[in-house]
């Protein structure tokens, strides 16, 4: 392991009774990095990042985080992960304070950091709103609040804006841009808009059927494509939405 | 004690599940002013003997019938008062009987002239129990034996068709209605409303809670943090526990105040009991819905657990009436051990002599239950 290698994803593989989801995947992320897992549905992208995060076990092959394993480390990993999903329903009847601050709980962190994470996803008018009655924009933006409490290490970021009109995913993109700015938190974010892996991450990941197609910068994987929506019609011979 | 115990998470999670819980104006309807309503409805169906009203079908006989040569038109129109409204169609009374008693309570007996098929239809729909019919100057009572309603109407009417119009039951002396505490069907229900209360509010509560937050994947989102998994849980319980001790304090205060009713035997025995039993059903609620994520088979697997104690552990009627095999099985459900323990604090002053053992099986139930569930707890 490199000293700046965050996640070491080594020949990964998983199956799900008679479906093989992840097919000898091999990956490295570093410090700060934001990379993309891009792919179609049933590509492998959740499972790959359900692995990296601790709640599914590889078949064969190996992860490290922090070039620690999940077995005996997991309190410790836990403190370093910060995990969002496309859609988690989070508790309705508790106002946006009150949810950060039970989730602040888990790290032992006060009410400064909840106000400061209130802030950074831009709350600020609906700190005392009941999460059901926030738009799918913000109960998104707070999930990725929630995510952000305890300044995670690694962003672990599942589908975050799927389902969302595009000002709120916008917004939501401003969110981790100026999170690459401020912190060191290196990124995995699972999705099939391309658009989103080109302005958010410096690494994109293509996958499909459980095996990676092709990896690299936005510039190496447009070197002889004009768009990841080409390069993956080359590579599959189909779009990402089929 | 840090490591077994995280006070802070504990006490932010049983924070945010007590908020969530008094927040929705549905629990404010059906875990407190439903069961009182119930105790009131029933209490007063059973404690206080009102005027009752039985209706009875006669059929309308094709042959011409008078006093002279039918038993029962004898009766009804010189035993009975003609009610002046009556409508040929049949949709209201034509006779009305009365049996005043004040201690067993009056009894109106209407009866309605119909002919078969209209008479079989109200049966049918349980506007009547009873029908009767005269068959050459006979009476012919038509019901159903196993309908114990019906077959009473048929008791307290047969003996008067041929007797005054208004009746007075006689020997009413020999009669002593149960008065002393203890001895009423309210004094018999009240704890048994008590313990159906924990039983339906932690399997509902605690197991349908869990299984929706899985499905909506709050599971999934708390245990990718440092949070303790038994703390979850506990916090779920005791948010329970205090629902369910509130509910049952309400209930008990009503009783005393509206039914009169007296604790004879030991509060603090009755206390640990109830905690008991709320131990009991938690760790059953946590393994019921320790891994289905499908809200309708959570249905399913807690009415399978709950439906059964409901009709077989005596919370409204003694399960004595069972078949005497099926007795030993019964008195092994959660619910009929909680339920005796509890009426026999109540009703015959039991202390903790008496309810040691219930309160040990039920304990471990919950405890070995609990960690069987947290043990293969799905949490995604």
């Amino acid at each position: 392991m490199t000293e700046n290698n965050v996640i070491e994803v080594i020949d990964v593989w998983k199956a799900f009774k008679t479906v093989q989801a992840v097919k000898g995947i091999s990956l490295n992320i570093l410090k700060g990095q934001f990379v993309a897992l891009l792919g179609p549905n049933g590509a492998g992208k959740t499972t790959l990042v359900e692995m990296i995060e601790g709640i599914q076990k590889p078949d064969r092959g190996e992860i490290t985080i922090m070039g620690k394993h999940w077995k005996g480390n997991e309190d410790e990993l836990r403190r370093m992960i910060g995990l969002a999903l496309q859609e988690t329903r989070l508790i309705d009847k508790l106002r946006v304070t009150e949810t950060l601050a039970l989730f602040a709980s888990f790290f032992n962190l006060g009410k400064k950091r909840v106000d400061e994470i209130i802030e950074l996803v831009g709350l600020e008018e609906k700190r005392k709103s009941y999460v059901v009655n926030l738009s799918g924009g913000q109960r998104q933006r707070l999930a990725i609040g929630i995510a952000l409490l305890n300044s995670p290490a690694i962003l672990l970021l599942d589908e975050p804006t799927t389902g969302l009109d595009p000002n709120a995913r916008r917004e939501i993109w401003d969110i981790l841009k100026k999170l690459k700015k401020l912190s060191e938190t290196s990124m995995i974010l699972t999705t099939h808009y391309m658009e989103e892996a080109e302005k958010l991450c410096d690494y994109i990941v293509i996958l499909d059927n459980g095996i990676i197609l092709r990896e690299g910068s936005l510039d190496q994987l447009l070197a002889e494509n004009r768009s990841l929506d080409d390069l993956f019609v080359a590579l599959t011979g189909r779009r990402i939405y089929e | 004690m840090s490591k077994i115990l995280k006070l802070n998470q504990l006490r932010h999670l049983t924070t945010a599940y007590f908020l969530e819980l008094i927040r929705e104006p549905g629990v404010l309807m059906w875990g407190i002013v439903f069961p009182i309503l119930m105790s009131l409805g029933l209490g007063l169906a059973f404690t206080k003997k009102t005027d009752v009203t039985r209706k009875v079908a006669v059929i309308r006989s094709e042959e011409i019938t008078t006093s002279e040569n039918s038993q029962l038109y004898s009766f009804l129109n010189n035993k009975c008062k003609i009610n002046t409204y009556s409508k040929e169609a049949g949709d209201d009374y034509r006779w009305i009987f009365e049996i005043a008693d004040n201690k067993l309570g009056n009894t109106k007996f209407l009866f309605y002239e119909l002919s078969y098929d209209d008479a079989i239809v109200l049966l049918k729909r349980g506007t009547v129990s009873l029908i009767i019919s005269d068959n050459h100057g006979k009476t012919e009572y038509h019901f159903d034996p196993v309908n114990s309603d019906a077959e009473l109407t048929f008791m307290k009417i047969s003996p008067h068709i041929g007797t005054g119009s208004v009746m007075v039951s006689e020997n009413t002396e020999v009669i002593k209605p149960l008065t002393v505490a203890g001895t009423r069907y309210i004094d018999f229900l009240i704890p048994g409303i008590i313990t159906l209360g924990v039983m339906m509010s932690t399997m509902w509560g605690i197991s349908y809670g869990i299984i929706e937050k899985r499905s909506k994947k709050l599971l999934r989102r708390l245990v990718a943090t440092p949070m303790k998994k038994s703390h979850f849980l506990i916090s779920l319980i005791t948010v329970r526990v205090a629902m369910n001790i509130f509910e049952a304090a309400i209930i008990i205060l009503f009783a005393i105040l509206v039914f009169k009713m007296e604790i004879q035997g030991s509060i603090a025995a009755m206390i640990i009991l109830f905690l008991a039993g709320n131990i009991a059903f938690s760790g059953i609620a946590v393994l019921v819905s320790s891994h289905t994520s499908n809200t309708e088979v959570g249905n399913g697997l807690i009415n399978f657990i709950v439906t059964p104690m409901m009709v077989l552990s005596g919370i409204f009627f003694s399960y004595s009436n069972f078949p005497e095999w099926s007795l030993p099985v019964i008195k092994l459900f959660p619910l009929t051990m909680l339920t005796d323990s509890m009426r026999s604090i109540f009703n015959e002053g039991a202390g903790f002599p008496e309810t040691v053992l219930p309160v040990v099986i039920l304990t471990a139930t919950g405890v070995v239950f609990f960690a069987a569930g947290l043990k293969i707890f799905k949490w995604h």
